[in-house]
């Protein structure tokens, strides 16, 4: 990095907005519902008189009445209130892949022959969704390797979650689910997959790294046997590592009998350059909203595009869109299929904008967006090792790929200002706060941020230079990092009521209940 | 050794070749395969992505992909009398204004400090959805009703201790098989075992008496729907709550919320979990990903303790007088420990979560109110001139909200022939129900709601009395 870095001055807005159901005048209308034609009226008479006696509503709902350019106002200062993925240098926010979302994408994602289909027209009159979601399927084959994807899945935890049902459905095919209990996962994977192993009724293994950070292979072998129904792992691990050896990991659960499953969360630094396939897995997912661009809309509705091995796709959810060479179709009868693992078809809107992103690019395009990511992330490693304060773990001289785990330990230590209070006052500089680890902290104080193809130079310069800056203010004026954030919407929170049955509330009634008391 | 480059792409700034080199040069290496060396030679891929062509340019891709779409026929060019858990309510324009902005549409997850506004949001939902459904307690939502209903029915199973749940036979194929996923293989030891509760032939309410025989000691829940798939009203809640608790099972309701101006909140007949979709509540269909999942309940530890989902609390800051809110109990959820949490939690369905907070708001209570009573008269209007179509039987017609079962067997066709033929009228006639429901014959699902105007429904008589006699 060569020069200085000018540090934006920012101030959060603040709108001391208050609650909706604080607003407004009793009589007041945001909108008016189409009246029942007189014709209609006479013919039927009231509404009432169709809804038994016990069912009839009593009293009206205590929601708010508010005209609307009053809700309008309201929400304009809730959506100013929070900074979104485009306001900001958001590459601090690890495993999100917070890439930018192109406005043309959108737009097709909200024009009518998108939002206006039911899921159950009639085959003919909506080829054009099958069609993006047959073509997308085949683009997912080629970027993993796999034989099938289905869209079913709605976010990356549902995707691993139809993995652990698929996972149990092959062995009960084969009469040893009772035997396969047991499903093995690694402390730097998603919590999801522990936890989604575990809804499916599977006991959960998890590995914990080596002195290299890579999962304990030892361990592994130890705990492969007749119970193991499968793996759900990650690589590169949210510490950035790419594990060499995944090959012959992925075989030591082959050889006793189990599955293989990839979660492919943090598969933005190797489109193109590794794929499930190779690796030897039997079915993988990416997510939607991360590596292939589609908004992450303040957490949903996302996508995990799940893919298996020819051999697996009769246990995919149904239904599952085919091509006879002229139409597309829905496929519904499929004896073996786990059945269902949410009502229609997944969120195809998001398939949409993935499948448009694709197409933006093409081959050269997502190579060009790992390679990058990559680049970037090696860059800011650079720059923010040269942090006071700042250290990184495991796999010494080894290179990350898209992302990097790194450890305030030696700040917290010398200032007592550990990640949270840094988080905290990267608000100030008009920054997202980043990411830190998932749970456990295997990495005492870590911090991930994942810069991918979006970021500019001078946006990982940029973010590179605020972590600098709060650094030294902790070397120097701790109690500025401590107290933070100053300039941010709000002040420092009281987290003690969210725990405590007497004073937490999640609706409004129950807090005036609780104040009243 | 740089590589060649074709385009410099317009979302990658640092596809600038000389941007590129000297990041490079930075990093100390030459070239970018260098930072792959740790991917082993043998897990490499060898060759280029064989992928389509891509539209580098904006102008050529909307027009490729429009190209595509175009195929598709809308419910807006069409007259749509589809539903069955989807369906066409008309979507406010301040809903999409709001869902657009770009603070909502890319914010992720995070803390409130640089997302107070959606926190606040996601509470204003909350407690929109609590006075409807009138409970205390209301999740940040899942993804559909039936994933909600799948975690409501795991958590009377914790609750309880048992592993049963009881399911009226009127329930969407759909979202049965939904819940089914939820509650596990039948090989898997602790699976919950689901067992159907028959109907009236004539009403479509739930047989009290079976409810009564199969109900035990085993049993975790009793859930039922308001309404009801096949569009009646189950008038017996408060019968099957009480038969529920008789048991120690919990009542869970599945309830679609744009009825709750006109029918009673379910806590009022005894429910102790509500679950439902908030899609109607000013989310476009979009081919079924408009689904939206929450879960309610009274505000009790029991059941708190027992929530997969994310749940907002509203708190205070150092600041006097200032709202903040974050993460209630988060220590139950699989993000804090994993495998050791209940069930798990990930991304949802946050944009449809604030566009629910918009829609209810813009309703309010007259709004609600209004537009149930036009949805149940319009409903009872179109049942009305259907039924009056020689050989076409509405079923289960007396307590109508928006969905009504139409049965055809008198006509000498089935479901699917009259569909087809509907869709040469431009209608998209009712969900064929004769594969799920044989019982009920060819019968199809039709929805009509405050989209539908007087003289939608008359087009879709004279369409059917045309249809029917050919």
């Amino acid at each position: 990095m060569k020069g200085e870095v000018n540090l934006r001055r920012y101030q959060a807005p603040v709108w001391s907005e208050p609650l909706i159901m604080e607003m407004g005048h009793k009589g007041e209308r945001g909108i008016l519902i189409p009246e029942t034609e007189e014709e209609v009226q006479a013919a039927v008479g009231g509404a009432e008189s169709y809804i038994p006696a016990e069912m009839r509503r009593k009293e009206l709902p205590k929601l708010p009445e508010l005209s609307q350019p009053q809700i309008v106002r309201h929400y304009e200062h809730l959506a100013q209130e929070t900074l979104g993925m485009e306001e900001n240098i958001d590459l601090g926010e690890g495993t999100c892949t917070m890439k930018y979302s192109s406005k043309v994408n959108e737009m097709l994602a909200r024009t009518p022959q998108m939002t206006e289909i039911h899921p159950y027209q009639d085959e003919d009159t909506m080829q054009g969704i099958l069609e993006i979601m047959y073509k997308f399927d085949l683009i997912c084959r080629e970027i993993s390797g796999m034989d099938q994807f289905t869209f079913q899945p709605a976010a990356g935890s549902h995707a691993t979650y139809t993995n652990a049902c698929l996972v149990g459905a092959y062995h009960a095919a084969r009469g040893e689910l009772a035997q396969r209990d047991e499903i093995i996962t690694t402390i730097f994977s998603h919590p999801c997959n522990a936890a989604t192993a575990n809804a499916a009724g599977f006991k959960v293994i998890t590995l914990m790294p080596d002195e290299n950070g890579y999962p304990d292979f030892e361990a592994l072998k130890t705990v492969c046997s007749q119970h193991t129904a499968g793996l759900m792992i990650t690589n590169p691990e949210d510490t950035g590592i790419y594990n060499p050896r995944i090959r012959e990991y992925v075989a030591t659960v082959h050889d006793v009998g189990g599955l293989c499953f990839y979660d492919q969360a943090n598969a933005n630094g190797i489109l193109g350059i590794t794929r499930a396939r190779e690796a030897g897995f039997d079915a993988c997912h990416f997510n939607l909203h991360k590596t292939f661009s589609s908004p992450h809309g303040s957490s949903g509705p996302g996508g995990g595009a799940y893919g298996v091995r020819e051999e697996l796709a009769k246990f995919l959810p149904t239904p599952v869109v085919t091509f006879d060479g002229k139409k597309y179709h829905l496929d519904y009868d499929r004896p073996d299929s786990i059945g269902k693992v949410s009502e229609f078809l997944g969120n195809v809107g998001v398939v949409l904008r993935a499948y448009s992103w694709v197409m933006s690019m093409g081959a050269e395009g997502l190579l060009e967006t790992a390679q990058v990511s990559v680049i970037n992330n090696n860059y800011l490693v650079k720059l923010l090792l040269a942090i006071p304060g700042v250290v990184r773990y495991y796999a010494e001289g080894k290179l990350r790929l898209e992302q990097t785990r790194y450890s305030w330990e030696k700040l917290e230590k010398d200032t007592g200002c550990g990640t949270e209070d840094v988080r905290r006052r990267m608000m100030d500089f008009g920054l997202q706060a980043y990411f830190m680890s998932h749970y456990p902290w295997v990495v005492p104080e870590p911090f991930t941020p994942e810069p991918c193809e979006t970021y500019s130079k001078e946006d990982c310069e940029y973010w590179a230079a605020v972590l600098r800056q709060i650094s030294k203010e902790a070397y120097t004026n701790p109690e500025i990092v401590k107290t933070a954030p100053h300039n941010s919407t709000i002040h420092k929170v009281n987290l003690a009521p969210l725990d405590d049955p007497k004073r937490w509330a999640m609706t409004w009634r129950a807090y005036l209940k609780k104040r009243s008391k | 050794m740089t590589k060649e480059k074709t385009f410099i792409h317009p979302y990658i700034p640092n596809s600038v070749p000389e941007i590129n080199e000297a990041m490079l040069k930075e990093i100390g290496v030459t070239d970018v395969e260098t930072l792959y060396q740790e991917i082993p030679e043998k897990l490499r891929f060898k060759r280029k992505l064989n992928l389509p062509k891509p539209f580098l340019a904006e102008c050529e891709l909307r027009k490729h992909v429009m190209s595509i779409l175009s195929k598709n026929k809308t419910c807006e060019e069409n007259l749509n009398f589809l539903g069955g858990g989807c369906w066409q309510h008309y979507v406010p324009a301040v809903c999409d204004e709001i869902n657009q902005r770009s603070e909502f549409l890319t914010s992720y997850t995070n803390t409130t400090y640089a997302n107070l506004g959606k926190f606040q949001a996601f509470f204003e939902f909350q407690s929109q959805i609590g006075e409807l459904v009138g409970m205390d307690v209301v999740s940040v939502p899942t993804y559909s009703w039936g994933t909600a209903a799948g975690n409501a029915i795991r958590m009377a199973s914790r609750i309880t201790g048992r592993n049963e749940v009881l399911v009226p036979k009127t329930i969407s194929p759909a979202r049965l098989a939904t819940i089914r996923t939820f509650c596990q293989l039948v090989t898997t030891p602790g699976h919950i075992d689901i067992r159907l509760i028959g109907y009236d032939s004539k009403t479509g309410l739930l047989k009290l008496q079976e409810l009564k025989d199969k109900i035990s000691s085993k049993t975790a829940a009793v859930y039922i729907e308001n309404p009801s798939y096949l569009g009646f009203i189950e008038s017996q809640g408060e019968k099957i709550s009480s038969i529920a608790h008789a048991n120690g099972a919990v009542s869970i309701v599945g309830v679609d919320p744009i009825s709750l101006g006109v029918l009673s909140a379910p806590a009022d007949y005894g429910a102790d979990i509500v679950v439902g979709t908030a899609q109607s509540l000013g989310i476009h269909m979009s081919c079924g990903g408009g689904t939206i999942g929450f879960i309610a309940s009274r505000d009790e530890e029991e059941y708190v303790a027992e929530y997969p989902s994310y749940l907002i609390s509203i708190t205070d800051t150092t600041e006097k007088g200032e709202y903040g809110f974050g993460q209630c109990a988060f220590e139950r959820t699989s993000m804090a420990v994993r495998d050791k949490g209940k069930d798990w939690v990930g991304t949802g369905t946050g944009l449809w979560t604030i566009t629910a907070a918009v829609y209810m708001a813009l309703m309010g209570p007259n709004g609600f109110k209004e537009i149930g009573q036009t949805i149940i008269q319009k409903s009872h209007y179109a049942i009305k001139l259907l039924a009056e179509i020689k050989g076409v039987k509405v079923l289960f017609p007396l307590n109508v909200f928006k969905e009504f079962v139409v049965n055809f067997d008198e006509t000498g066709k089935s479901a699917s022939e009259v569909n087809k033929a509907l869709l040469n009228h431009n209608i998209f006639g009712g969900k064929d129900i004769s594969k799920g429901f044989p019982e009920l014959g060819n019968s199809a699902l039709y929805c009509v709601t405050e989209v539908h105007s007087q003289e939608d429904i008359q087009k879709l008589a004279d369409a059917l009395k045309e249809v029917l006699i050919k």
